[in-house]
């Protein structure tokens, strides 16, 4: 297959000039337009720009049709932003739905073709019970062959994390650790779902979902939104004293049956990705300061830290047991408290992350701040890895 | 999901026989059926191609919170089989407690009711695979 980069260098460089998020939860008083209008006024009033200005605006939502009974996503954004006649998009890659935005956001940008940009993601997840959610999820692995057998999502991973065990010895304790280090990290996050530290104990003590995996390994059910403003990198500074570099965007995909893979202990979509996004960024693992990573489910975590090439295959387990994904450690993971306990409302994630990543680089994540942080990545996985969207970011 | 009959009544042939596909190109095999091989595109050459039905457990999960549909047959456990020719498949595996499976354990194809649709829906019938 050809590599893309090898060919296609960006004509400009692309920089972040505004954030938003709103607060992560189960957000009984406020629907999919409220958060998505929170969301997006935050980013545009912290570009400290007009809605105007504003050329292409991108949405991610994996399943408004499931959760809310309402498709039409891209329209309806402009709708209540306030932006008609806008072209407005929603992209959908289930989980990654809004890093696949923001790669095409990027893409708008460094083409030279728009200048300012808007790239938001929002799920309204709690508007549907429980078993419903479970089934609209489940759209995100092969409908015919996987999900119509009674397969999960936590069952997915959990067929992961059974084998990674069995090949590797990775144990039920280090799985837990993840879930540990995240929820200590999200009580420094004021818009975290979870402000509650929780024990090994009681990850482990918590109800099986699907074994080996319990309540505390998996990410919640959660309603959010998130947005940025995408600039071209030359006039940032007219806007922001502290611009954020897009300096990789890259994408993998792979097939959606977990069954379908070689291999299930490695997402081959997150090597491809991480292989193309070092590559373009000009770094390797070992200068990531911090990185925001898909920890959907505590095993997957562990597989990141092995295929972005934080440590070996197969050390993922030792890698959390020694503190290496600790603030402070050899490289801070999920200080925002990650999908395990800032939340995972599906569709706002990927861009929720990076909110998080350029906070970091700016040095405003108070006491979750690493310290000195200059180059961040965020890792957005869709499915169980049938899309990977990777972005590496700079000061 | 609730589908209407024809989401299922085409791939009936396909559960009930246990029925994929081989590349002649590339000897790979492949379930669900696919109409061009990954591999080989427009160069492979796909024929259907019926499984023996025998394999190994490569990995298993006991699903314990199910999706619509399935309440009554909670706990269940669900497994990548390895089957002998080489292809990885999602089943349910049954006839045996769920703390017996193990990774690596010989389990062979049997013909099983799935689940019923709704109350005036279709029954769905397939396979799921048991212990050897």
């Amino acid at each position: 297959m050809n590599d893309m980069f090898e060919y296609m260098k960006p004509k400009r460089d692309v920089a972040i000039i505004g954030i938003g998020c709103t607060k992560f939860g189960e957000l009984w008083d406020k629907g999919l337009k409220e958060l998505v209008v929170e969301a997006g006024v935050k980013a545009v009033e912290d570009a400290g720009i007009t809605g105007n200005e504003l050329q292409l605006l991108i949405g991610g939502n994996m399943s408004g049709g499931m959760f809310a009974g309402q498709e039409h996503m891209g329209a309806l954004l402009a709708d209540y932003l306030g932006l008609n006649h806008i072209p407005a998009i929603r992209t959908e890659a289930a989980c990654a739905s809004s890093s696949v935005g923001l790669r095409i956001g990027y893409l708008a940008v460094a083409s030279g073709l728009y200048d300012f940009v808007a790239v938001g993601g929002v799920e309204k997840m709690t508007d549907v019970y429980g078993s419903h959610a479970t089934t609209a999820l489940a759209g995100a692995m092969d409908q015919e062959s996987e999900a119509t057998i009674g397969l999960t999502f936590p069952g997915v991973y959990a067929l992961i994390a059974r084998r990674h065990m069995h090949e590797y010895g990775t144990t039920r304790e280090q799985l837990a650790m993840v879930s540990v280090k995240n929820h200590k990290n999200a009580l420094n996050n004021p818009v975290a779902h979870f402000h509650k530290s929780v024990t090994i104990e009681e990850v482990m003590n918590s109800p099986l979902i699907a074994d080996p995996l319990r309540l505390l390994d998996c990410s919640p059910i959660t309603d959010g939104a998130a947005a940025v403003i995408l600039a071209p990198a030359e006039i940032a500074k007219k806007y922001t004293d502290t611009p954020v570099y897009i300096k990789a965007s890259a994408q993998a995909s792979d097939t959606l049956s977990i069954a379908a893979r070689k291999d299930i202990c490695t997402l081959e979509a997150t090597r491809t990705a991480a292989e193309r996004a070092y590559k373009q960024a000009g770094v390797k693992p070992e200068d990531i300061d911090l990185a925001e990573v898909h920890d959907c489910f505590t095993i997957n975590e562990i597989i990141a830290y092995e295929d972005l090439g934080f440590c070996k295959k197969g050390e993922g387990g030792k890698f959390i047991e020694e503190g290496m994904s600790e603030i402070g450690g050899k490289i801070p993971v999920n200080p925002s408290g990650g999908l395990k306990a800032k939340g995972h409302p599906v569709g706002a994630t990927g861009v929720a992350q990076i909110v998080e990543v350029v906070e970091q680089l700016r040095g405003e994540a108070g006491k979750r701040q690493v310290s000195g942080a200059e180059i961040g990545l965020a890792h957005n996985v869709g499915g169980s890895g049938a899309t990977v969207v990777i972005h590496i970011l700079s000061r | 999901m609730e589908y209407a009959v024809p989401f299922h009544w085409r791939r009936f042939k396909e559960r009930y026989h246990l029925i994929g596909s081989v590349c002649e190109n590339c000897g790979s095999y492949f379930y669900p059926k696919r109409s061009i091989c990954p591999k080989c595109r427009r160069k492979g050459k796909l024929k259907d191609y019926k499984f023996s039905g025998k394999g190994r457990i490569y990995s298993y999960t006991v699903i314990r919170v199910p999706p619509s549909g399935f309440d009554e047959y909670v706990p269940y456990v669900v497994a990548i089989v390895e089957l002998e020719e080489g292809c990885k498949i999602a089943s349910q595996i049954v006839d045996c407690d769920p703390e017996d499976v193990r990774i690596g354990m010989p389990v062979k194809a049997c013909f099983r009711k799935i689940r019923e649709e709704n109350k005036s829906g279709i029954i769905l019938y397939g396979f799921k695979f048991r212990p050897e």
